[in-house]
């Protein structure tokens, strides 16, 4: 997905552009995510900056008449608190977030079947944020891609950097040289392993997620619904299970249910707790689920960075390479925003979101200090 | 046999089975009798609600016909098989348990709650495939094998005039029962060019013992004189909201002919069922004609420890196969059990090897032919659940970059609905090369037979499974 | 032994020990679903539980395979349209 973005903003500044993947179009994280384009979940701060910032992408893209073809759906979030402790801390939390410029709106208990018919009795409480938008992404990917007009090179693997004078001038595959004045390492979990070709340390680690698929439903869930608890887990850098169900419907009829978090390595191993976990936990917010069919479930692994923040920007030893990776759980939401900041990058013009955070040196000077 | 009811009572109580059988079918209910005959404690799993499978799926008591007797053949095997499971004190059947997934360990996972057990023996049969063409979609358009199950289970007729096509040897008994049952059966069209196939449709007809159905299914089917053809296909199904005709071709597109026909058994072959054994982790061959089996040794011991797998799930080699494996892996947990060194009788590892020579044979002569592909029009149906046509499979692998099977599922939902691939999967497998001539991708044919619940499960017992952990 | 049930409200005898599906089809009927997106009709078409286009609603619960279900003396079969869930 990020790299698609990167293709199609990159594109449009006039750039002409390559894309390689070893893959498919799709083949890695972001055909195995979900695609919550969220504001609600992120605390003030750089994230959120870049993330309010993809929202207004986002809804661009729909008005060049993109979104239809990547299932945008504009629908808003709601978050709901169980207990009043919840709903205190959500209320203080979304006060934060309010001056940082999201949306939020305290929904009391009552009004809530207005937003959510069929949610559970007795929630404290919630927040309603019309931000928080859906799309589908691996036809996100795919279409913006296309709509690149980037020529794209599919099963071939990157396996070097042509480097001379400091400077790139290309990447060597396993179906030849590509030459190129700039390269964009949009690998996601495996550009760790493209940064070490240049000498420079990403510590990408993945985070591994199951999303439960329902059978095919009427639109019974209109928003995307979490309870606040998710808000935590998000933030936490805890190894063990976390999770707190995400329901959200889908055009195509499914409801899904996402998305655990655990920091499990790369293992694929089905874990039937973790599933039970989510399926108890959507079944809380929404009890008709009980009765309803999992069809099936799916994993992924989120590429995930130490301080929860993606690396952006230029590498500090290779000049023209530039990273753009470690999106962790928001890299769809978090892709058009990206994009744009690298074609800003690579032109040398000044970014619409402040760029510093996310310089991908940050590791690598981390290392330099004993 | 011991019928129970509450099994998640029964494995809360720590009561752990010596082995799982999963499927009551003959391979099941052979491997459960003799691994029970031999001291084990078996519970033998079964999602339907009565003993036999496919092959010996019969009418509810007090369902009768005139001609009912004559659907089965070798009847008495099964009766002499339901005495040995029915009469053990060491069997626990346990009817409408779906089972979704098995934990390694092992831990069965159904619709009515875990069972615990050392050993697992799959024998979960297959279920048919059958590749597009305009029209299958159509009420009236039946898998052969699915006509088959009706009668045998309802002595109901999927149609009165019927047509009977597609590839592979269950044709042949589809179209004996039909006709038997009193249906008028318009023509069987085997898709491969077979030689003399009008004649002697199978090495089976001459060598009738070996396979299926036996001697006198052999007669019968002599006696229907039901039209053999080979080398032709049905290219496309016609009607407004029913079947109303077929049309016949070569697979090249020539030699069109129209049939009128209220019904249409259309199979080509069929296709192991192991999505259990594929989210267990367990190693699998892939055979000529393009399915997917369970690698196993020769005590029907699969990669992984303590699995065995039986019948059809190891390959589609037919009821006798199914029915000696059954016997070898019973006969193997058992010995494995008492630590004996012996395993299983050689003379009946033996009687497996011949059967299962001959299943390879019968398999490479009945291939999906290639030109099916040539017959699909853009509207046409790739995808049954999702309504996915050709057209958008098109787009997703000649424009948006979908160079395998997941990423064309990922792009058009085709293979995300009820069935969860197992009719579109080896279609969309097709499907995803670029290049018609291009044989499908093994890793794409090994994604269609495989999808991480093999059931769907209410959200209702997986929350279960949460709740009991806490 | 013979049953009574309904199919759209109209009332048909099968024998006890079918399923719905095959009580349906003896009594002529070839359809009992339309889909979500086209509102085509569907009916049988593996028979052994595998394809899922033999849904129907049973007594109000949709998405029952009518090709599994045995059918009881009494039960209200009704066409599904789509996802059943109204
Ligand atoms: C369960 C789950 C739920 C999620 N839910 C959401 C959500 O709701 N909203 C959201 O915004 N995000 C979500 N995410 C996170 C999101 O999916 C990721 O952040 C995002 O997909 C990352 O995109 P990417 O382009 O960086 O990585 P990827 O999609 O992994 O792309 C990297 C690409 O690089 C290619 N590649 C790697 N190495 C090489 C090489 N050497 N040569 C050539 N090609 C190479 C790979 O083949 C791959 O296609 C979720 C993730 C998971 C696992
Ligand atoms: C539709 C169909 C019709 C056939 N008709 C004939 C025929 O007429 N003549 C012929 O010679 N051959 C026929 N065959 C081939 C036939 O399957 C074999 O010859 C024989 O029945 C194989 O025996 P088996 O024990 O391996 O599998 P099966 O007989 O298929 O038995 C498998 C059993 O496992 C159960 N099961 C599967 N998955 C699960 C699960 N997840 N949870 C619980 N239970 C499960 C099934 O309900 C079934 O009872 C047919 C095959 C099919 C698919
Ligand atoms: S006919 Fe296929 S599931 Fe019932």
């Amino acid at each position: 997905m990020v790299g698609a973005a990167c293709a199609f903003h990159l594109a449009r500044a006039g750039c002409s552009v390559t894309v390689v993947d070893r893959g498919a179009v799709a083949g890695g994280t972001s055909g195995a995510g979900e695609g919550n384009l969220l504001v609600s979940d992120k605390e003030p701060g750089p994230e959120l900056d870049l993330a309010l910032r993809s929202q207004e992408l986002w809804r661009e893209l729909d008005a060049q008449g993109l979104g239809e073809g990547f299932e945008y759906e504009a629908k808003g979030g709601l978050v709901v608190a169980f207990t009043a402790a919840d709903l205190s801390a959500l209320r203080t939390f979304a006060a934060t977030q309010r001056d940082a410029g999201v949306l939020a709106e305290e929904v009391a208990a009552e009004r809530l079947s207005e937003f959510e018919p069929h949610l559970a009795p007795g929630v404290a409480g919630g927040f309603w944020y019309p931000q928080d938008a859906q799309v589908m992404p691996a036809l996100a990917a795919a279409r913006l891609l296309r709509a690149s007009g980037a020529e794209v090179r599919l099963g071939s693997t990157v396996t070097g950097l042509a480097v001379s004078g400091g400077a790139v001038r290309g990447v060597r595959t396993t179906r030849g040289e590509i030459p190129a004045r700039y390269v964009v390492n949009a690998a996601g979990l495996w550009s760790g392993a493209l940064a070490e070709l240049a000498g420079s340390r990403l510590p990408m680690q993945p985070r591994r997620g199951f999303v439960l698929v329902t059978e095919p439903l009427p639109p019974l869930i209109r928003h995307k619904v979490y309870s606040a608890a998710y808000v935590s887990d998000v933030a936490s850098s805890d190894a063990a299970l976390q999770s707190s169900g995400v329901v959200e419907g889908t055009p195509s009829g499914p409801v899904l249910i996402g998305a655990s978090r655990e920091r499990v390595g790369l293992d694929r191993t089905p874990s039937y707790d973790a599933l039970g976990r989510l399926a108890a936990q959507a079944a809380e917010l929404f009890p008709f689920l009980e009765r309803v069919a999992v069809q099936r479930y799916y994993c992924g692994f989120r590429p995930y960075l130490p301080d929860h923040l993606p690396a952006i920007g230029p590498d500090a030893h290779v000049a023209g390479l530039f990273h753009a990776a470690g999106h962790e759980g928001a890299g769809i939401g978090l892709a058009p925003a990206t994009g744009e900041m690298i074609a800003a990058l690579v032109a040398g013009e000044k970014t619409v979101v402040d760029a510093a955070p996310f310089r991908p040196e940050r590791f690598y000077s981390e290392e330099a200090q004993p | 046999m011991t019928a129970v009811a509450d099994t998640v009572a029964e494995s809360a109580a720590g009561n752990r089975y010596d082995v799982a059988v999963i499927g009551a079918g003959p391979a099941g209910m052979a491997a459960a009798a003799a691994a029970a005959e031999n001291g084990l404690h078996v519970a033998l799993i079964e999602g339907g609600r009565q003993l036999g499978g496919q092959y010996f799926r019969h009418p509810a008591p007090g369902l009768n016909e005139p001609w009912a007797s004559q659907l089965h053949h070798g009847w008495s095997r099964f009766e002499t098989l339901a005495t040995r499971v029915e009469t053990s004190s060491r069997i626990d059947v346990l009817f409408e348990h779906q089972v979704w997934a098995v934990e390694a360990g092992f831990n069965i996972l159904t619709d009515r709650g875990p069972i615990a057990a050392a050993h697992v023996v799959l024998a979960t049969g297959s279920y048919e495939r059958v590749v597009p063409f305009p029209g299958w979609d159509l009420p009236g358009v039946f898998t052969a094998g699915g006509a088959q199950a009706l009668l045998k289970g309802n002595l109901v007729l999927p149609g009165r005039r019927v047509v009977v096509a597609g590839t592979g040897p269950l044709l042949l008994p589809v179209a004996a029962s039909l006709s038997v049952a009193g249906a008028k059966v318009l023509g069987l069209f085997e898709a491969n060019h077979i030689r003399g196939y009008a004649k002697h449709p199978l090495p089976l007809l001459k060598n009738p013992a070996k396979l299926l159905e036996g001697a006198d299914f052999a007669r019968q089917f002599l006696r229907a004189r039901v039209p053999l053809r080979s080398g032709l296909m049905v290219v496309e199904a016609q009607g407004t909201d029913a079947l109303e005709a077929v049309i016949v071709a070569r697979p090249d597109g020539t030699h069109r002919r129209r049939i009128a026909c209220d019904a249409l058994a259309v199979g080509y072959g069929l296709a192991p069922q192991i999505d259990l054994a594929l989210t267990l982790g367990c190693e699998h061959k892939l055979l000529t004609d393009g399915t997917v089996a369970l690698r196993v040794d020769t005590n029907q011991r699969t990669s992984l420890p303590g699995c065995y797998a039986v019948g059809e799930t190891a390959g589609i080699a037919g009821v006798e196969s199914a029915l000696v494996e059954g016997e070898i892996a019973g006969l193997a947990v058992a010995a494995g059990v008492a630590k004996s060194r012996n395993g299983s009788p050689a003379a009946l590892r033996r009687r497996r090897d011949r059967l299962r020579a001959f299943a390879d044979v019968l398999r490479a002569r009945h291939p999906v032919p290639p030109a099916w592909r040539d017959h699909l029009a853009p509207d046409t149906l790739v995808c049954r659940c999702e309504e996915v046509p050709a057209r958008a499979v098109a787009e997703a692998v000649e424009d948006l970059g979908a160079t395998d099977a997941r990423t064309v599922k990922l792009l058009t939902r085709a293979g995300m609905g009820w069935c969860q691939g197992r009719v579109c999967g080896y279609a969309v497998a097709c499907l995803a090369r670029r290049d018609p001539t291009e044989p499908p991708n093994p890793a794409d044919l090994l994604a269609a037979a495989k999808r991480p619940l093999a059931r769907p499960v209410p959200l209702g017992v997986l929350a279960e499974q949460d709740r009991r952990n806490k | 032994m013979s049953v009574q049930f309904t199919f759209d409200g109209h009332p048909l005898t099968a024998q006890s020990g079918q399923t719905v599906g095959g009580a349906l089809l003896a009594a002529g009927v070839r359809s009992w679903r339309t889909t979500r997106f086209q509102g085509r009709p569907r009916g049988l078409f593996c028979g052994i539980g595998v394809c899922f286009d033999c849904l129907v609603t049973v007594n109000g619960e949709p998405n029952v395979r009518a090709c599994l279900a045995p059918i009881a003396d009494g039960d209200v079969v009704t066409t599904q349209a789509g996802d059943g869930r109204g």
